[in-house]
């Protein structure tokens, strides 16, 4: 679980070369979706060797009306240090494909296929016993709302105490002083009295710090942060953002942000990939997914922030809702949605799930759309609606 | 604290009197014929009945009568009948002129049955109904939760008379393997006490723990569905952390308050059990006094079972205090 061996670097070179040189050949007809998506996984857009790698993970449940594929060959990777940030609607998948690298997952009702690898271990199909061991020292969660995500019964101490002592063996003496450590770090004041304090008595902001402060107290090599400022206000979500950017740089450790704000992602991102019905549609460094993005999702994901200078105007939500997992529309899921479905030839969308391919025949920064001509749509249709 | 303690105590005491007057009025007021249930049927003159009339002041206004009765809970008062002085001594909750004793006397020679009874059946529906409950709730859907739930429903669907009354048939008297009820005072021989609650208990227990595992497993099945329980598996807590410390303190709330209604209702007297096991407990108090009209006795364990609910809930509510930081004692 330590850094990852060199071979696995070298690895990810030889399957990027590889990536590459398939790509042209994908433009015609290219090899299965599973193989490619899977050697897309080993890449990171940045280059370097990743901590977590996701690859063609799946995750299903069974139902009584059918089988629900909330997550379908989904691969990515984050390095040490580096941030992904997840977008998508409610619904997309990105905080069930989470759960599963937490192995958060009901068992019993929840299959998962693919791999999903931590500095080189792979957990899926590992044992509750091993997993337990992981959660909480290697992967950390802070969940979205800390009012209901912290018990309302044990003091904020005790549970950061509890956390604390899974992992090592110490006593509550040398545990407590780790928690005060740890409060002072996240930027709570007065830790000694807040230490005995319970959550009610704690503001939403504070809150959310404590709950950091609880998921870092192990130094995980990896935070799955799920919509961390979504329940706060939004000065204390600004803090919150700031507090999770120093501490990655204090601790190194790799993020994965889920979020549906575009605006948090441009604050805190360097990797993002888009989720539209349990797939990933576009993917890449937050700098190309955010400034040349390629795909119409994230387009409409754009175009509908408000912003203060359209004050005026009407928000431009995607119209639409998205599918229902049980039943995904044929060909791209995005298409009874898609307002540019009519400029790709033929029934294409309709009919032929397009391939997450690089947006420009090369290069990490990939998309899954039909269209041609993507560039020249985004700048001369898009652009001018986002500035 | 000290104001919700005060404030309890205030509306607890007003409880009481509410009930102290209705229970009065039900059995002095209403047309009831104390001094003929004392004089009985048979040899009664009207000499006589008119002489126990005047004896127990029955011929005084209601008011004045009801302010004897509740002077004598905190002074204690003196009957005479045919001559003879009796002294109830404070608290008097009357006097039995069927047993010739005073009523709170025979109260405090029952009590202690009903106590040890009701304690035992505590610690069983507290144990083992709660732990079966939530080792449902964890196997959730699964064929063990299902398995337990439905016996608990056919254990549950079978009146508590029948299951009572065939276990002492045949599990004490026909095949012995369990011993008979009987009451021995613990501060004779705990071991005889024991051993003579013990079929009991287990009757009355085992057969409440059906409807406490199934509060349980509610209560549980939600907790275990919060949020901050995903966070407790998260921190890679183990399983059995994750449901017995953290689901099972809030799971307990709720189960808490059925407890301390159930509890009180059984030390008002658990008839049934006290009946069949031949256990001389508040409850079969109660029914003797029924049956042979004895007034004073069933307006005494009324007011004993009243005062005990009105504890009981005072307690519960301190109980949800200590589990529950939110809850401000005010």
């Amino acid at each position: 679980m330590s850094t990852p061996a060199p071979e696995d670097r070298k690895d990810s070179m030889v399957e990027s070369a590889a990536g590459e040189s398939e790509a042209t050949a994908a433009a015609k007809r290219g090899p299965s979706v599973a193989t490619r998506e899977r050697r897309q996984g080993s890449i990171n857009p940045s280059g370097e060797t990743p901590y977590l790698v996701v690859e063609d993970l799946a995750v299903q449940f069974p139902t009584a009306d059918g089988l629900v594929s909330a997550v379908n060959g989904l691969s990515y990777s984050v390095p040490l240090g580096r941030t992904l940030a997840i977008v998508g609607e409610s619904g997309s998948g990105k905080s069930v494909s989470s759960m599963a690298v937490m192995g958060l997952h009901d068992r019993k009702r929840t299959r998962i296929t693919g791999s999903i690898r931590l500095g080189g271990d792979e957990i899926v199909g590992l044992p509750e016993n091993e997993l337990m061991k992981i959660r909480g020292d290697a992967v950390a969660m802070v969940f979205q709302d800390p009012q209901s995500s912290l018990h309302p019964l044990y003091t904020v101490g005790n549970q950061i105490t509890e956390a604390y002592r899974v992992h090592h063996k110490v006593s509550k003496d040398v545990a407590k002083k780790r928690a005060l450590e740890m409060l002072d770090l996240v930027g709570i004041p007065n830790p000694q009295r807040r230490f005995s304090q319970y959550p009610h008595e704690f503001s939403g902001g504070m809150r959310q710090r404590a709950m950091i402060a609880m998921g870092l107290v192990n130094d995980p090599k990896l935070v799955i942060a799920d919509e961390p400022t979504t329940a706060l206000d939004v000065t204390v979500q600004a803090q919150i953002l700031d507090l999770l950017n120093n501490l990655q740089k204090e601790f190194g450790s790799a993020i994965v942000l889920i979020t549906h704000d575009l605006g948090v992602v441009a604050e805190m991102a360097d990797d993002v990939l888009v989720m539209y019905a349990g797939r990933c549609v576009e993917y890449g460094t937050a700098e190309d997914v955010l400034a040349n993005p390629r795909m119409p999702y994230t387009w409409g994901l754009l175009e509908s922030i408000p912003t203060v200078s359209a004050a005026n105007e009407r928000l431009r939500p995607i119209k639409g809702l998205p599918p229902s997992l049980l039943n995904l529309p044929d060909g791209c899921s995005f298409n009874p949605r898609c307002p540019y479905k009519d400029r790709v030839k033929g029934e294409r969308c309709t009919t032929e799930l397009p391939e997450l391919l690089p947006v420009d025949g090369a290069g990490a920064h990939t998309a899954r759309c039909h269209l041609h001509d993507k560039a020249t749509i985004y700048a001369a249709e898009v652009a001018p609606r986002l500035s | 604290m000290l104001y919700f303690v005060a404030r309890r105590m205030v509306s607890a005491l007003s409880v009481v009197l509410v009930t102290l007057i209705a229970t009065f009025a039900l059995f002095f007021v209403a047309p009831t014929d104390p001094a003929g249930a004392i004089c009985g049927e048979r040899n009664c003159t009207q000499q006589r009945y008119n002489e126990i009339k005047a004896n127990l002041h029955l011929d005084r206004p209601k008011v004045q009568q009801f302010a004897e009765y509740t002077a004598g809970i905190f002074t204690g008062r003196d009957f005479t009948t045919s001559g003879v002085t009796q002294h109830c001594a404070a608290p008097c909750l009357g006097f039995s002129f069927k047993n010739d004793r005073p009523v709170t006397e025979m109260l405090k020679s029952r009590l202690p049955v009903t106590v040890s009874l009701v304690a035992g059946y505590a610690v069983l529906v507290l144990t083992i109904g709660v732990f079966v409950g939530s080792m449902a709730a964890k196997r959730r859907g699964t064929l063990g939760d299902r398995g337990l739930m439905t016996s608990t429903l056919v254990v549950s669907s079978v009146p508590y008379y029948i299951v009572a009354l065939m276990v002492a048939l045949y599990l004490t008297i026909l095949y012995p393997i369990l011993p008979r009820g009987e009451w021995h005072p613990p501060s004779e021989n705990i071991g005889k006490w024991f051993a003579g609650l013990l079929t009991p208990w287990l009757v009355l227990g085992i057969y409440s723990c059906t409807s406490y595992a199934r509060y349980s497993r509610g209560s549980m099945v939600e907790t275990l569905s919060e949020d901050y329980i995903r966070t407790a598996r998260a921190k890679g807590l183990s399983d059995r952390v994750v449901t017995y410390k953290h689901a099972l303190r809030s799971g307990l709330i709720p189960v808490i308050t059925i407890f301390g209604l159930d509890v009180a209702t059984s030390l008002g007297g658990a008839i049934f059990t006290e009946k069949i096991f031949g256990l001389p407990g508040l409850g079969v108090l109660v029914l003797d006094s029924l049956n042979s009209y004895d007034l004073p006795v069933i307006m005494g364990t009324v007011l004993v079972a009243s005062v005990i609910l009105v504890a009981m809930n005072f307690l519960v509510d301190i109980s949800y205090s200590l589990i529950d930081p939110r809850v401000r004692l005010t």
